[in-house]
């Protein structure tokens, strides 16, 4: 059994899920196709091999969440908290996505097409995500490690207390959040830029990407520093 | 009399008394906030305003030493298909590997598994050592997310979405980067020594409906096996009770005002939430207008620290209570010694280092805990082997569990669980509105019906 198909019109999300979990973890399928989700929630979440998982149409909450491995791609779009706390593996969206995409990320890639709603990559602890698009504000909030590419502009308060996470940016930014400054790019940022965008397969020039990373002046409290708590 | 013989005025103030004073003084000097651990120190009407009404001719008591008095509890039956079932009403509250010490949370876990109870992890992750030596172990799910991920989902026997916690209901966490060693660091994946602070809202999710989804997501992850808690700070508990009702909670899991904390500002301990004792009766008025009661558990929390305690909390309609600063205390809070290699050693200097006295601590935010209990330093950490810590506290939890049964058999039950309002009276007219218990002596409940 290669390739299995689940039409979800038809089939209860929890038979689906189930099956990921069993037979793709115990190696018995590599290829699983969800048809008609139709923005249904919790789509292939929590995953923990390497079978690719492919979702026909619109994902509501939380696809692909937690995963470990997986490779798994919305051909359309992917509501809010797709690929929250995912560890490792792949999560692609072909269209746009809601708010938090990312969420809390540890590790692996998100890659988003288009563009991504308020809070992606809130509280982002590894991994990387790539927006193809612009992300909305509050994007990177107390990002904590791991690296973000936006192509398009960036909402308010980009980056707010962020912590060692590290934003690249080609658009407008419409305001740094607190700690978060603009450094120079080196050599370095250019390589790891191209590198997310091949593996995200966009096609952009580094050097027209700005660095937004911490300032660390909160990482200490002091009063007499005016900080805002 | 000359002005030279007038007495000195010694009128003191009530409202600028001494501690008025030194905190306007303190915020003058430092123009920051105080910070601290443990819970609200103010006098709040509480369970001690309630006594049990034993049987006598009306009702028939149980015999003290021979009649069984059964104190399972089984927690998480609504839709977990595996629940938790525990020897007693009595489990131990979410505290981070961070705040506590590692040795502390494996005394935690030993103490629990002994006692037939369940300990749980807090903000942090879920370290080996309490996975280890918890036979039931409640995997919080916070805010920060802190080393949460779906293999210790998968390993917990329980998962507790924590909304807020008694002692700042609003407010996110706090660890100061004294207590941000190397490996709490890795494990929050934080830069070491950094004043940490964590998020007072869920990265992705924003209200109840929202908290459905998730609650689902967990449901799917663990394949509907694991009973999910969400813990609130208790506020407006009657709605946030119903609304967690809706989300999908097995358990709710409600935390007063006395509840505590390792570090948060005071203002937030002492002036935000409600007393244990009000959240009690709006939780259970809120599961029983829901038609709720029995499907839904509720875990109750926040300055639980006897028997009696624990016997009027379960009498008001709670299945279980919770307890941090309990069990800390029973490890060896706020003593003047600790105890190592067979002997006591004195530890007051310590506490005077701090500004303190055994007693009056409340300190755990320094990270220089003079026990060896909120600390991550080696050498103060060694104040506390998880064999004395584990023997203390399975002691402890052991005297409050033959405490609740004795006061349960004196009342009539064969089961904790059968304790009910009706074996209580209130003390004081505070606790008899807020716990609509009556007023001793007298059927009065203030505010239960139109003057
Ligand atoms: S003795 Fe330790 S645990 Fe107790 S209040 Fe002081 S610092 Fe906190």
């Amino acid at each position: 059994m290669e390739r299995m198909s689940f039409d979800l019109a038809q089939t209860p999300l929890r038979e689906l899920n189930a099956f990921l979990h069993r037979e793709a973890s115990a190696g018995r399928v590599k290829q699983v196709v969800v048809t008609h989700p139709d923005g249904a929630h919790n789509i292939a979440v929590g995953l923990d091999c390497p079978v690719e998982v492919e979702i026909v149409g619109h994902a509501g909450y939380y696809a692909g969440g937690m995963n470990k491995l997986a490779s798994i791609t919305v051909t359309g779009s992917a509501g809010t908290g797709v690929a929250e706390n995912m560890m490792s593996g792949r999560v692609h969206v072909k269209g746009f996505a809601s708010n938090g995409a990312g969420a809390s990320m540890h590790g692996g890639l998100l890659v988003i097409d288009g563009d991504a709603g308020l809070r992606c990559g809130i509280s982002l602890k590894g991994g990387d995500i790539v927006v193809g698009g612009s992300v909305g504000s509050f994007s990177a909030f107390m990002a904590q490690a791991g690296r973000m590419v936006i192509c398009g502009d960036a909402g308010d308060a980009l980056g707010d207390s962020l912590y060692e996470a590290v934003l690249y940016v080609k658009g407008r930014i419409k305001s740094l959040g607190a700690d978060a400054r603009i450094e120079a790019m080196t050599e370095a940022d250019h390589a790891t830029v191209k590198a997310l965008l091949d593996a995200a397969g966009m096609a952009h020039d580094p050097r027209d990407f700005k660095r937004v990373a911490s300032a660390r002046n909160l990482y200490h409290w002091n009063a007499d520093a005016d900080q805002e708590y | 009399m000359s002005s030279h013989d007038k007495p000195i005025a010694r009128e003191a103030s009530y409202g600028y008394d001494r501690q008025t004073l030194d905190y306007i003084r303190h915020a003058a000097a430092h123009g920051l906030y105080e910070i601290r651990g443990m819970g609200a120190k103010r006098a709040l009407p509480n369970f001690d305003d309630l006594v049990f009404l034993g049987a006598s001719l009306s009702r028939y008591p149980l015999e003290g030493y021979r009649e069984k008095c059964s104190t399972k509890t089984v927690l998480g039956t609504r839709f977990a298909s595996k629940p938790i079932e525990l020897d007693i009403p009595i489990t131990i509250a979410g505290m981070s590997f961070g705040s506590l010490s590692a040795n502390v949370k494996e005394a935690l876990g030993r103490a629990a598994s002994e006692a037939g109870t369940s300990t749980t992890t807090g903000d942090g992750g879920m370290t080996e050592e309490e996975r280890q030596s918890s036979k039931t172990l409640v995997y919080q799910c916070l805010p920060s997310r802190y080393g949460f991920n779906p293999d210790d989902v998968r390993r917990a026997d329980a998962i507790e979405m924590v909304i807020g916690q008694g002692a700042k209901p609003g407010g996110g966490g706090m660890l100061l980067g004294q207590k941000v060693s190397a490996r709490v660091a890795q494990m929050r994946t934080l830069p070491p020594g950094i004043d940490q602070r964590s998020a007072c809202r869920h990265p992705d999710w924003t209200g109840p409906d929202d908290l459905a989804i998730k609650i689902q997501e967990l449901r799917e992850l663990t394949d509907w096996e694991k009973p999910i808690y969400v813990k609130v700070g208790a506020t407006r508990t009657f709605n946030d009770v119903k609304l967690a009702v809706h989300a999908g909670a097995d358990v709710v899991v409600v935390d007063g005002m006395q509840g505590g904390t390792a570090a948060t500002q005071t203002c937030f301990i002492e002036h935000v939430g409600i007393p244990t004792l009000a959240a009690v009766r709006q939780a259970v008025d809120a599961l029983e207008d829901l038609n709720m009661k029995g499907t839904v558990q509720l875990i109750v929390s926040g300055g639980i620290r006897s028997g009696p305690d624990v016997a009027k909390a379960l009498a008001m309609g709670a299945d279980a209570v919770s307890i941090g600063q309990g069990v800390l205390i029973a490890l060896g809070c706020n003593h003047d010694s600790y105890f190592r290699n067979g002997a006591h050693h004195d530890a007051t200097a310590d506490y005077a280092a701090l500004g303190t006295a055994p007693g009056y601590c409340h300190h755990c935010h320094t990270g220089k805990c003079p026990v060896g209990i909120t600390t991550q330093d080696d050498a103060l950490a060694q104040r506390l082997t998880p064999e004395v810590g584990a023997r203390h506290l399975k002691n402890y939890l052991k005297t409050l569990t033959m405490e609740l049964t004795t006061l349960a058999r004196a009342c009539g039950k064969q089961n904790v669980h059968h304790l009910e309002p009706e074996d209580l009276v209130a003390l004081t007219v505070e606790a008899a509105a807020m716990a609509r218990i009556p007023l001793a002596g007298t059927n009065w409940i203030p505010g239960a019906s139109a003057i």
